[in-house]
């Protein structure tokens, strides 16, 4: 007889939290595994003791971030949660972990909630790999677990609601921002106005961040058509070019971001199909409404497969894990269903909205310097991209990472994959798709040389 | 692209190893036509190891590893591109007295190839190279061989095959092949039809199954080597390692990353797919530890794999097929033919149009697979 499924969630962020916590409810024990010391991921992880004397802070809760611990710890006994575990490969049916003593161990699986979560989305300039340049997502961290800030005085450039929010976070924290550099211009933001009214706490948060920068006197350039970071060593200030004229700010410190990325890479390494939104120019693991993906027992939520912010991704936890318990044969709560699916339509809505107001800035990435460099990690600039077009004939990025090495470092391409397919698409005169995307490969993140297997319990 | 085409020679398989007799056949101003299924150099071509050694090979293949070696050097003149190419040498470790005695026969029979090695023992070989780890029984220096890039070098032929005037034709996948008045006809997936008077079988993992299409039985496997890289180091591991018996190979990058190789990764055949299989990495890594224990400290970041076909006797099979008439064989490297493949281009092309080679293939051609033919009586 068949016994219980091996049901394990990666990742216990809002989405994984509140996926273990349903399946728990109704009597599976998932395996949750996470690479953080505790759950709750970036958005409710423990601020720390270094945050204590911080003011309050917009937008941050961490009071709700204790609340969301404390739930999925009341959870503990039928929940077999991994800490400090990270997902290194996965193949259908098994996956492996990399635990923090060094041991990898491997599991096997029946069904599979991946809830990865995002990274900041950066768009290369001069200058951006400066010691002193940070992405939004880390600035953020610093100033909420650590209570410090990546530079006395940080400007900020790039685009999306994150801009501000980690701006209007390090004013409130005392720290100066030299100037919010944003490439959407006003118009796109006016535009898609009445869509936004489709979450108004949000967008409560989002005018609220604007009028404390503009209350304290902080630079807000819209419609940034350029940018350049510059400094000797380290970050010394960013030049802003707005309708033809060039605006300069002293700064040591530069936080930049553009959105979010999912981190896919475990529905990739699974086959995962996936598409390319046009308009940000993502591509997105094919989903059914329920968080199913098209492979069996495989299922994704959170901003790891949509960037929809914590709320959504904690309803579409839920919601995957409700198509789980569906797909096992039990009978679920359809009106809990209904409401659920209804919010998350109001979610992406919103965000559609806030895409048209804060469009990447497709022109910016296109025409990177050759100079520039696209891949920090092996140093290849957007003109060695374009030289491997010209001369090798570069498909793709999968042909132009073999020939220029972009993408094969550290990073493996999270970083530059984006960008570079679009420098390629743009020099070859294709359309995104045609430029196709990295694919995934084993370790989803590093492992150390010395990793040591452990024998499998299980050994088949 | 449906139609029919018309040639002298048609290759079937974007490899290296095809690119190379693409090149060759065009320099002869022969007419040729490269099918390749998926891109050139998209399988074990694009993503081995990148090892340029004769050191440790099979006496059979020394000969055309020798001539192999000498285009290496010039590959700026072939192709326009060293192709990364690095004479930093290559040494082979011994583990223990056994492959210590398999490093001391090797160095005897190399020598009557003109090869030389420099063997050490185990104090010698740790004063000469300090970050081998303690353990090893001994080491053999050939100071010639040496590493190259395999993501550039086949590009980089077919490059030089184009200009040359070879047509090179991807996303081809050749599914029939017949007999025909004037010699082969093979039919693609996509409805092209090439007629050829010679036909290369240079299909690497698929080439018994090319072979089999002409009745040709010639026995291999579909292998996919697996391998892995760290992320760059500053320490600097000058020569491309190896164990002597079953084991791991690595080298570093100019870019300071580290190569290991070693085990199989898992191969889907009919979809032309591969992946590395994380087990055999951390297997590789247990062992990359021992030999080099500094690299502990480092992170892996990528794994991968690449299709490549194995005969039974670990031995490529090349020349003339003993069955079918101006058919010619060229596959079943065994996960060490990066280095060869250059000249086994070269050799096929003098066979077919000049019917002999400078070059020994004795050994490696495909008649050793034949069946015995049955006694009198």
């Amino acid at each position: 007889m068949k016994g219980a499924p091996i049901v394990v969630v990666v990742g216990a962020g809002p989405a994984g939290v509140a996926a273990a916590r349903r399946l728990a409810e109704a009597g599976l024990r998932p395996i949750v595994l996470d690479s953080g010391p505790e759950p709750g991921g970036r958005i409710w992880r423990n601020t720390g003791s270094g945050a204590q004397g911080l003011p309050r802070l917009p937008g941050h809760d961490p009071e709700r971030g204790r609340h969301e611990r404390a739930r999925f710890v009341e959870w503990r006994e039928r929940i077999a949660f991994y800490p400090e575990t990270t997902v290194i490969d996965v193949t259908r049916g098994r996956l492996w972990a990399l635990a923090s003593s060094g041991e990898v161990d491997s599991t096997p699986w029946d069904r599979l909630i991946v809830a990865t979560g995002a990274l900041d989305r950066v768009v290369p300039v001069p200058g951006w790999t400066l010691p002193g340049v940070v992405t939004l997502g880390g600035a953020q961290t610093a100033l909420k677990t650590r209570g410090c800030a990546v530079g006395r005085r940080i400007a900020f450039f790039g685009t999306g609601p994150l801009l501000y929010l980690a701006a209007a976070q390090h004013l409130a924290a005392g720290v100066e921002v030299a100037v919010v550099g944003d490439t959407s211009r006003l118009r796109d933001a006016v535009a898609a106005a009445p869509d936004l009214l489709a979450d108004p706490a949000r967008l409560r948060l989002g005018l609220r961040c604007l009028r404390m920068l503009r209350r304290a006197g902080v630079p807000v350039l819209r419609g940034v058509r350029g940018a350049r970071i510059e400094g000797r060593k380290t970050v010394e200030a960013i030049v802003l070019e707005r309708r033809r004229a060039f605006w300069r700010f002293s700064c040591d410190a530069v936080a930049t971001g553009f959105g979010l990325v999912p981190q896919t890479q475990i529905l990739d390494l699974l086959d995962v199909p996936f598409t390319l939104e046009e308009t940000s120019g993502l591509w997105l693991p094919l989903l059914d409404r329920a968080g199913r993906t098209s492979i069996p027992g495989v299922y994704a939520a959170g901003d790891g497969a949509r960037p929809l912010g914590a709320e959504a991704a904690a309803m579409a936890g839920e919601r995957a894990a409700l198509a789980l318990l569906e797909d096992e044969g039990s009978r679920i709560d359809a009106g809990r269903v209904a409401q659920l699916e209804t919010t998350l339509a109001r979610h992406e809505r919103f965000a559609r909205a806030l895409a048209r107001a804060f469009p990447h800035p497709r022109v910016l990435e296109a025409e990177i310097a050759d100079e520039t460099v696209v891949c920090r990690c092996e140093n290849v600039t957007a003109g060695d991209l374009r030289r491997a077009v010209r001369e090798l004939d570069a498909r793709d990025v999968s042909e132009a990472k073999a020939f220029t090495r972009c993408g094969m470092g550290r990073c493996q391409g999270r970083l530059c994959g984006l960008s570079a397919a679009r420098i390629l698409a743009a020099i070859r005169n294709v359309r995104l798709a045609e430029a196709g995307r990295l694919r995934s490969q084993a370790p989803v993140l590093p492992m150390p040389v010395a990793a040591r297997r452990v024998p499998a319990e299980d050994a088949a | 692209m449906s139609g029919r085409l018309a040639t002298e020679v048609a290759i079937v398989g974007g490899g290296l190893v095809g690119c190379s007799a693409a090149l060759h056949f065009a320099h002869r101003k022969v007419p040729c036509v490269l099918l390749e299924a998926g891109r050139c150099g998209s399988q074990a071509s694009g993503v081995n190891f990148g090892g340029v050694r004769r050191q440790g090979r099979a006496l059979a293949e020394l000969p055309l590893a020798e001539r192999a070696r000498r285009m290496w050097s010039r590959m700026d003149r072939l192709v326009g591109h060293d192709c990364e190419f690095r004479p930093t040498g290559h040494l082979r470790l011994a583990r223990d007295e056994r492959e210590m005695a398999e490093l001391e026969r090797w160095a005897k029979e190399a020598a009557r190839f003109g090869i030389a090695v420099e063997l050490s023992g185990a104090a010698a070989l740790r004063a000469r190279w300090p970050w081998l780890g303690a353990g090893l029984a001994g080491g053999s220096f050939c100071p010639d061989d040496g590493q190259a890039n395999p993501r550039l070098a086949c590009p980089l032929f077919r490059r030089a095959a184009a200009a040359a005037g070879a047509e090179i034709r991807e996303g081809e996948r050749v599914h029939a092949i017949e007999r025909g008045p004037r010699g082969f006809v093979l039919g693609t997936e996509k409805g092209l039809e090439i007629e050829a008077r010679v036909l290369v079988n240079a299909a690497g993992a698929w080439g018994s199954a090319i072979a089999a299409l002409l009745g040709d039985e010639l026995p291999s496997e579909a292998i996919a080597p697996n391998m892995a890289v760290s992320e760059p180091l500053p320490f600097r591991i000058e020569p491309g390692l190896g164990t002597a018996g079953p084991g791991v190979y690595l080298r570093q990058l100019p870019s300071g990353s580290v190569i290991f190789g070693g085990g199989r990764g898992v191969v889907d055949l009919a979809r032309m797919r591969c992946r590395p299989l994380l087990e055999s990495t951390l297997a590789t890594l247990a062992q990359v530890c021992a030999i080099v224990p500094e690299l502990a400290r480092a992170l892996v970041i990528r794994s991968w794999a690449g299709i490549e076909g194995k005969t039974p006797d670990d031995l490529p099979v090349i020349g003339a097929s003993a069955k079918v008439r101006d058919l010619w064989h060229a596959f079943g490297f065994s996960g060490h033919g990066f280095m060869l493949a250059p000249a086994v281009g070269a050799v096929i092309v003098e066979l077919v149009l000049d019917g002999h080679s400078p070059t020994s293939l004795k050994g490696l051609e495909p008649v050793r697979f034949a069946e015995p033919v049955p006694a009198p009586g």
